[in-house]
């Protein structure tokens, strides 16, 4: 019989492990939820470009601690990974939105699901043929440390995780709150045909979703190249599914929602293994999920569809 | 002449909405287009905001400019014409400045959006008191006072109405036809569509019929108030 202090300890150990996953759900749900708040359609490709960033960023990683290492402090080869990839990750999303997502604005939705998908095995086989089948092993990007903190293991890589899934998440709500490409953005989730008419090209603010949605995620990779190191084409895939399971519960194209859900879905799964046997878990998991969209069918923070849609 | 349209037709689908429509507007009038419910009035305003395609052949210009080379936010932000669109569409999550500003996204003249502000808040004053209220919860009127606040920020050589009285007490009627004036005095040129046609006409200078997307009648406003087919078809007397 475990004892109660016992009980608790494994309670915490296992409440910060549900973080850093849920960290990683929430910030990866945050580009699904954004896209389809903005533009009314689902970008199946997510999940795979996800895994693009993190490749983009295992190179610029890799180039970096190749230059650097000898001459710059860790932090800093880590703070210029993060820029960087960034930064080109969200040529990728710009890239997705212009050339897959565009010619079909006005064709029916099915037609872009169906161009999602087919963007991310393009992304796969492509990974594929460049880099070929080996599995990459991610370089660590800081030493690391394990804290005991009362028999609660924690790692700076874990805290790390943590903290700076939130930081991006608060730089993103300000952007979106505070500026006037988040006022369009919202804007446009509200009634996206009438956007136009003040002056704001849609032309300028769709590809900049994609681009914040593709950003995001690629830090997401590093981090979670810092967690579990090996890289393959088929990342993606899994991870992908999951932050769209978490943006739909989050709501219709509401971001605190996506980040929510991407957390409490973390927390499922991770409880949800210490009851059961972990083969079980997703379906359990997801089957809470069902439950939970049974009678909240819209979501946590789900608006209604406000667009009338023809002008 | 402004506003140049000749032969503008335009379909949805397979419905032709617009069986080449040619009408002229000169700077600073105030013209009215009226007509019954699906004449095409909404259709005639958006072709021109470029909201929808219009056939070739079409011609539409702004001071000599090709609209048709224009997207519809260039044709708010380059050329100058704004849109109050049917049904007001203001932005409920946004609050009242928010949809204000968002209309001078692609204004550079910083000085003049915070005079503009200003003016549409002595203007509605209803506005001012609400500012940072979302949008969503306004009353109808209040709503369609911004969306022609709006309109006024985002672009300042043309305003198209596409039915501002709509759903308004009879007194915010007035008051809103009041402002449209002020609006106009600013140098705005005004069009505006209205299934109220004594309102309109009393309003404007010229006027337009419109039926079954074709011009039937167009004159003096104060003429076609007193034609006794505009009495017996739209002034219901
Ligand atoms: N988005 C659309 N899709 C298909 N048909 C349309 C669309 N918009 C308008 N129409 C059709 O085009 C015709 C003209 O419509 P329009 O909206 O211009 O009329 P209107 O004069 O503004 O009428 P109302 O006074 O009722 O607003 C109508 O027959 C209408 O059914
Ligand atoms: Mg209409």
């Amino acid at each position: 019989m475990e004892s109660l202090g016992e009980l608790f300890t494994y309670f915490l150990q296992n409440l910060i492990n549900a973080l850093q996953r849920g960290s990683f759900y929430a910030v990866i749900s945050i580009g699904y939820s954004m896209v389809y708040g903005v533009l009314m359609l689902f970008n199946f490709a997510h999940g795979d470009i996800f895994m693009v960033g993190t490749y983009i960023g295992f190179g610029i990683a890799t180039l970096l601690l190749a230059a650097f290492a000898s001459i710059l402090p860790g932090w800093t080869i880590f703070i210029g990974t993060v820029v960087i990839t960034m930064f080109l990750a969200s040529w990728i999303g710009v890239f997705v939105e212009v050339a897959g997502y565009r010619p079909l604005r006005s064709a029916p939705r099915a037609s872009a699901a169906i161009t999602g998908l087919m963007i991310g095995i393009i992304f796969e086989t492509g990974i594929l043929i460049m880099l070929g089948a080996k599995r990459l092993s991610f370089p660590p990007l800081m030493e690391s440390v394990t804290y005991n903190i009362g028999g609660v293991f924690l790692t700076n890589v874990k805290v790390m995780i943590i903290i700076i899934s939130l930081l991006l998440m608060i730089a993103l709500q300000f952007f979106i709150q505070k500026t006037k490409w988040g006022m369009a953005m919202r804007a446009m989730s509200y009634d996206f045909l009438a956007v136009p008419l003040m002056g704001v090209s849609i032309n300028i603010i769709a590809p900049l979703t994609f681009a914040i949605g593709a950003g995001l995620a690629s830090v997401s990779g590093i981090l979670y190249g810092q967690a579990y190191p090996i890289l393959d084409p088929y990342m993606g895939v899994i991870i992908g599914w999951k932050a769209f399971v978490a943006a739909i519960l989050g709501g219709r194209g509401s971001i605190k929602g996506a980040a929510l859900a991407g957390y409490l879905l973390g927390f499922i799964e991770i409880f949800v293994a210490t009851i059961f046997p972990s083969t079980l878990r997703d379906l359990i998991a997801y089957s809470i999920i069902l439950l939970i969209l049974t009678y909240r069918p819209r979501g946590f923070f789900g608006m209604e569809h406000s667009t009338k849609l023809r002008l | 002449m402004q506003l140049k349209v000749e032969n503008l037709e335009v379909s949805y689908g397979n419905i032709k909405a617009l069986h080449g429509v040619s009408f002229s507007v000169d700077a600073g009038e105030i013209v009215t287009i009226i007509g019954a419910n699906g004449a095409g009035k909404s259709t005639t305003l958006r072709a021109i905001s470029r909201m929808v395609p219009s056939a070739p052949g079409s011609v539409l210009e702004f001071n000599g400019q090709d609209i048709l080379k224009y997207s519809a936010d260039k044709v708010v932000a380059k050329l100058g014409i704004s849109h109050v669109p049917e049904g007001r569409r203001i932005f409920g999550n946004l609050t009242v400045t928010e949809n204000l500003t968002l209309a001078c996204f692609a204004r550079k003249d910083t000085d003049q959006i915070a005079k503009d502000l200003k003016w549409v808040f002595d203007l509605f004053g209803r506005l001012e008191e609400r500012k940072d209220q979302l949008a969503g919860t306004l009353s109808g009127g209040e709503q369609q006072m911004l969306a022609v606040g709006r309109a006024f920020m985002s672009g300042r050589k043309i305003m198209l109405l596409d039915e501002p009285s709509m759903g308004l007490a009879p007194l915010l009627m007035l008051d809103m036809f009041d402002a449209l004036k002020e609006i106009n005095k600013t140098g705005t040129t005004i069009l505006l569509v209205e299934q109220n046609a004594r309102l309109a006409l009393k309003f404007a200078q010229r006027g337009y019929v419109i039926e079954n997307g074709t011009l039937v009648l167009e004159g003096k406003a104060s003429d076609l108030l007193d034609d006794p087919e505009v009495k017996k078809a739209y002034l219901g007397a």
